[in-house]
């Protein structure tokens, strides 16, 4: 999908949504999406998509960057919007391209390349060009580190796996699971129906994941060497998330639109709710802290949850989130609270798997999983949902989702 | 009347040409009288030192001369006079004492363009309303108010053949590439530049004259170059017209014979190669023609008020073979529709997809559209293998397998998902639309539309009608069929409709002909040589044997013995040559290119070639599709002779210059006609015997076209 930037996927993603829900364009009020990693020539790939020729353009559109839980902030808004009676009709969700980031210069040659633009004179710019040295030319990728600290999402899952004694064996166990529950709906077709078919200019139309593995064993994923402490450590490729590319998109409604427009909603948006920790302390702790909030925003506690849809960054981040969760202990010292958030049920949590098997196009993901939910809540007749995303900069995010 | 107004500041002249009650200006009587006196003022006021000419109207500037003013014509003096009378006047726009500055915004044709080469300096809007041209060849006639002279002294000999010869209009901005305006602006500040362009000049300013290069100094400029390139565009005429279309000569020889003699010279080989033209047969139909397209732009379609139209915003094509991916490409191209393109499988989707895809990427290609304009479009694609869109759709065209159980089961599903206002299209080429209606519940929605391949190529669109369809069904794809910028007829749900009817005992004929050892080049040429862009066996192989054989057996069961179709056919078929797309067929083809006749036809057919006279190829091959044509509008096909007629130009190249088959029936007149199919009748077979009405209309001799 390299040749595919992510405001096509956003565009393709949107139309079709437009064809699936019979939608006319014009009751569209606003648009937002989210993409953590931006290409500079569509800053605003919202309002890329918002001019797409389905609808009118007058919709405004804004762009959302809450890193990982980027789509999951975009329906936030959206639903904020329509909440605030600003809006009846919204379409939110979110894109990436990680086979497409962009490679910057470096600092020197970027600043000799404005100079030159600015240049009037042949000898000022043959002045400026011999200042080029080679090592200037060296291109510059952009890492997945915190600018705060400078560790790599992988290092903090790796501390966290050390601080927490979440073992290779449990992260290795839970990213099994992970692949199977995704490949066994991918074969009764649930996460099939959930995929836009894109038909690319070259090659085969894509319709499914290719990061799902079918064939994998614990034995075999215990001969990976760990990725990010070569020697002690036990995050691996196959324990952590594959960066992909992908899109989502949602339609948003009050009740009232959904009503007169005659559409039955998947489920409502109850409550949500935003946390942020230290990202020297665990970075990817985030939802331990903002699922409390949302389940208390919701007036519900975790037992009354039917299904739970966590982001899968990294085995060990699930599973420190989850201990986090279940421990009274943690819930003294860190919330300040007397009982542990909930006790979760694995019967109940990523039934079709998640980010460690089905990817993780940063932008896209909270689309994803919010979908995933709302239709299992549907098929298993479940009254609430919730989702939790842990995202950079030590964020969390979390929201309710209820069945009436 | 007061077709111009002046006014004049600081010594500019700004004169307004705003012809009342038109939507555009057009060079009338009127125009003529009033403006001879205007220049005779211009002329003698000391006050006004320069001209600024522009138009009142919204978005044109002239479309050309008066057409019906043109059309009156009776005699060759009558033209010569017009044309002398144009001739003088553009004169005198170019031998005013002071400069004329034209302001062009909206189209500026014909005499309009003639009239704005006289002036000393052109600025257009850079707009895409604006547009220039010379179109006259393609009614017939030549540029014969100075537009032979003064474009190639303007713009070179080359780039002024090109436009002539061809009829050509250019947008604004290739115009002022070619030299033909000197500057391109901006709407706003047309006026005001054209103002201080006039000042300028008025001030002894000299434009820089374009210089064209080395080729325009070797082939322009040159006498012995432009020798070559006047008999090298000559070669390219008389092979495009087959010598049927005398104007395109004309315009050249006006153009030679001024740059050889002088403007003046010029001048009246224009004027006398106009008069003679002006009132030939070949203008004349194709006047005849535009004025039939023209109408038919307006007509709804059906009978009476015009019922309410549905404008069609979102499009399901259901079958994304290549005719349903030709529909939905060629609609999002022209209409702007969205469009979903449906079929069994992702791959036939995909494949779909990519081929309307590509019909937007090749006019990006060509630049005829914009990067931007393209990323819109193809946005308006997508496809899949469900009914999603289908409740948001408008018009539904089913473009699926020719087979009546596959049809009825996609209209049963089609109806359970659409909504209430949403047509019901079928392109079938076979299967009567009537049939196709019997499964569904609101008949009164379903309609024909039955387009040609290659969709985005061929201009003809026929609508079909059933007892049962609706005004408002009829009128709604009458309408989408002309925004996807087809030319449309709305015929009766008979078997093989009009085309392929007319098309039926032509083809069956020629196929006939193969059997009986005409050599298969003969058969061609003659049709050529009539004036088919394409002989009858070279369509066969590009229509597919496959498809002809199975219409003819349709026909044959409609109508009989008289459409019996050619036995040889099916053993073509057996011998696995299904024409140009698997590259065996009459003709052999190397990688897609074609060569000579396949001389091992002639053992599949158990003939051995041999030549017979000519004259009965053409007439045997005419007659049978006169006849049929005849028999056709006599059984309410067609709703006009008219639209009987432009079909048959439009949908398979009848030779625009005879008008059509109907047109020609009355030139040779009914009488003469059944004359010629009792003989042909006594001589080939029954087929051949005169339809009835041909008979009727010779006893009584009457005509398709009573008025003319």
């Amino acid at each position: 999908m390299k040749d595919v930037p992510a405001v096509d996927l956003a565009r393709r993603t949107t139309v079709e949504l437009v064809h699936r829900l019979n939608l006319n364009g014009d009751l569209v009020d606003e648009m937002y999406f989210g993409q953590v990693v931006p290409s500079v020539l569509t800053p605003n790939i919202a309002r890329e998509v918002s001019l797409l020729p389905q609808f009118p353009t007058s919709i405004p559109a804004a762009s959302v960057n809450r890193a990982c839980a980027s789509a999951n902030s975009a329906i936030a808004h959206g639903a904020d919007q329509i909440r605030n009676g600003y809006a009846r009709v919204v379409i939110a969700g979110g894109a990436e391209s990680l086979s497409n980031v962009p490679i910057l210069h470096s600092k020197r040659f970027s600043e000799t390349l404005v100079a030159l633009s600015k240049a009037r004179t042949l000898s000022q710019r043959l002045k400026l060009v011999a200042g080029i040295r080679p090592r200037d030319l060296v291109p510059v990728a952009p890492a997945i580190a915190e600018p705060s600290t400078g560790e790599s999402m992988g290092q903090s899952a790796e501390k966290m796996a050390k601080e927490n004694g979440i073992s290779r064996e449990d992260q290795d166990i839970f990213a099994l699971r992970s692949h199977r529950l995704a490949a066994a709906g991918t074969e009764d077709g649930r996460v099939a129906a959930e995929i836009a078919p894109f038909f690319r200019a070259r090659g085969e139309p894509v319709s499914t994941d290719n990061g799902i593995r079918t064939d994998s064993t614990l034995e075999k994923m215990a001969q990976l060497r760990p990725a990010f402490d070569r020697k002690y450590g036990t995050v691996t490729a196959a324990n952590s998330s594959p960066l992909t590319d992908g899109a989502s998109a949602v339609l948003l409604m009050s009740e009232d639109a959904a009503q007169s427009l005659g559409y039955t909603p998947l489920a409502f948006i109850r409550s949500y709710a935003v946390a942020a920790l230290d990202p020297g302390d665990q970075l990817l702790m985030g939802p331990a802290y903002a699922v409390p909030k949302a389940l208390d925003r919701a007036g519900l506690t975790w037992r009354e949850l039917g299904l739970v849809e966590m982001h899968e960054a990294f085995a060990a981040q699930v599973l420190s989130n989850i201990q986090a969760f279940e421990s009274k202990k943690w819930a003294e010292e860190r919330l300040g609270r007397s009982e542990a958030v909930g006790q979760v049920s694995r019967d109940t949590l990523n039934v079709m798997g998640g980010s460690l098997a089905i990817g993780h196009p940063f932008g896209a993901t909270g689309g994803r999983i919010t979908l995933t939910l709302a239709n299992e809540m549907v098929r298993r007749d479940v009254q609430f949902g919730l989702i939790s995303v842990c995202a950079q900069g030590g964020m969390g995010f979390a929201m309710v989702l209820e069945r009436r | 009347m007061t077709i111009f107004t002046t006014d004049t500041q600081n010594g500019i002249a700004r004169v307004v040409f705003d012809l009342p009650g038109e939507s555009v200006n057009k060079i009338t009587a009127e125009v003529r009288n009033e403006l001879e006196p205007l220049l005779s003022q211009l002329r003698g006021d000391a006050n006004v030192r320069a001209v600024v000419f522009m138009s009142g109207k919204k978005d044109n500037f002239i479309a050309g001369a008066d057409i019906d003013e043109f059309v009156r014509l009776k005699s060759s003096d009558e033209a010569l006079q017009l044309v002398r009378g144009g001739q003088q006047l553009v004169n005198r726009f170019g031998q005013l004492d002071k400069p004329v500055v034209a302001a062009i915004h909206g189209a500026c044709l014909g005499g309009g363009l003639e009239t704005v080469l006289a002036c000393a300096y052109r600025v257009a809007t850079n707009h895409p309303k604006t547009q220039l041209g010379l179109p006259e060849v393609q009614l017939g006639i030549i540029p014969a108010a100075g537009g032979c002279q003064r474009l190639p002294r303007l713009i070179g000999v080359r780039a002024a053949l090109d436009i002539i010869l061809a009829g050509k209009v250019v947008p604004a901005r290739k115009a002022h590439r070619l030299g033909i305006v000197n500057e391109l602006v901006h709407r706003a500040i047309l006026e005001e530049i054209a103002m201080k362009a006039a000042r300028k000049l008025a001030e002894g300013w000299k434009p820089r004259q374009r210089k064209g290069g080395l080729a325009s100094a070797l082939l322009d400029k040159n006498p012995l170059g432009r020798r070559v390139v006047f008999a090298t565009a000559e070669k390219q005429v008389r092979n495009k017209t087959g010598g049927h279309y005398p104007a395109p000569l004309a315009a050249l020889d006006a153009i030679r014979h001024g740059l050889r003699h002088g403007i003046d010279a010029g001048l009246d080989r224009e004027a006398k190669h106009f008069a003679e033209l002006g009132v030939g047969e070949v203008s004349r139909k194709l006047v005849q023609i535009f004025f039939a397209t023209t109408a038919m732009k307006k007509d709804t379609g059906v009978e009476g008020p015009a019922p309410e139209v549905q404008t069609v915003r979102n499009l399901t094509v259901v079958g994304a073979g290549f005719m349903g991916a030709g529909i939905g490409g060629t609609a999002v191209l022209r209409a702007g529709v969205d469009t979903r393109l449906r079929d069994t499988n992702l791959d036939r989707v995909k494949s779909g997809v990519d081929t309307a895809r590509k019909i937007l990427k090749d006019r990006l290609k060509r630049r005829r559209l914009t990067k931007y304009e393209h990323r819109r479009l193809d946005a308006l694609v997508s496809g899949g293998t469900d009914w999603s869109g289908l409740g948001r759709s408008d018009l539904v065209v089913e473009a699926v397998f020719e087979d009546i159980d596959v049809k009825h089961q996609v209209f049963r599903e089609l109806e359970t998902q659409v909504s209430d206002c949403c047509v019901l299209a079928s392109n079938t080429s076979t299967i009567p639309i009537a049939r196709i209606a019997e499964v569904t519940r609101h008949p009164g929605r379903v309609i024909g539309m039955h387009f040609f391949s290659p969709v985005e190529k061929m201009p003809l669109l026929e609508v079909i009608v059933t007892d049962q369809t609706e005004p408002w069904v009829t009128a709604t794809s009458v309408d989408f069929g002309r925004r996807m910028g087809k030319t449309v007829i709305v015929v009766a749900d008979h078997p093989g409709f009009w085309v392929n009817r007319i098309l039926s005992p032509y083809l069956n004929e020629a196929g006939r002909m193969v059997k009986e050892g005409v050599p298969i080049e003969d058969i061609d040429r003659s049709m050529k040589r009539f004036g088919f862009p394409v002989g009858p066996i070279t369509l066969l192989d590009e229509v597919g044997l496959d498809v002809a054989q199975k219409a003819s057996l349709v026909m044959h069961e409609a109508f009989g013995d008289r459409l019996t179709p050619i036995d040889g056919l099916v053993r073509m078929i057996d011998d696995n040559r299904l024409g140009r797309k698997n590259g065996r067929g009459f003709y052999r083809y190397d990688k897609g290119k074609r060569k000579g006749v396949d001389p091992s036809v002639y053992e599949v057919f158990n003939v051995d070639a041999r030549p017979v006279p000519d004259g009965d190829i053409e007439k045997r091959l005419v007659f049978a599709m006169l006849n049929e044509a005849a028999r056709a509008v006599e059984e309410d096909v067609v709703r006009s002779p008219r639209d009987g007629d432009i079909g048959a130009i439009f949908g398979i190249g009848y030779p625009p210059f005879l008008g059509g088959p109907l047109r020609q029936l009355d030139d040779l007149s009914a009488g003469h006609a059944v004359d010629a199919l009792e003989r042909l009748s006594q001589a080939y077979g029954e087929r051949f015997a005169p339809t009835p009405v041909l008979r009727q209309m010779a006893d009584s001799n009457l005509r398709f076209y009573p008025n003319s």
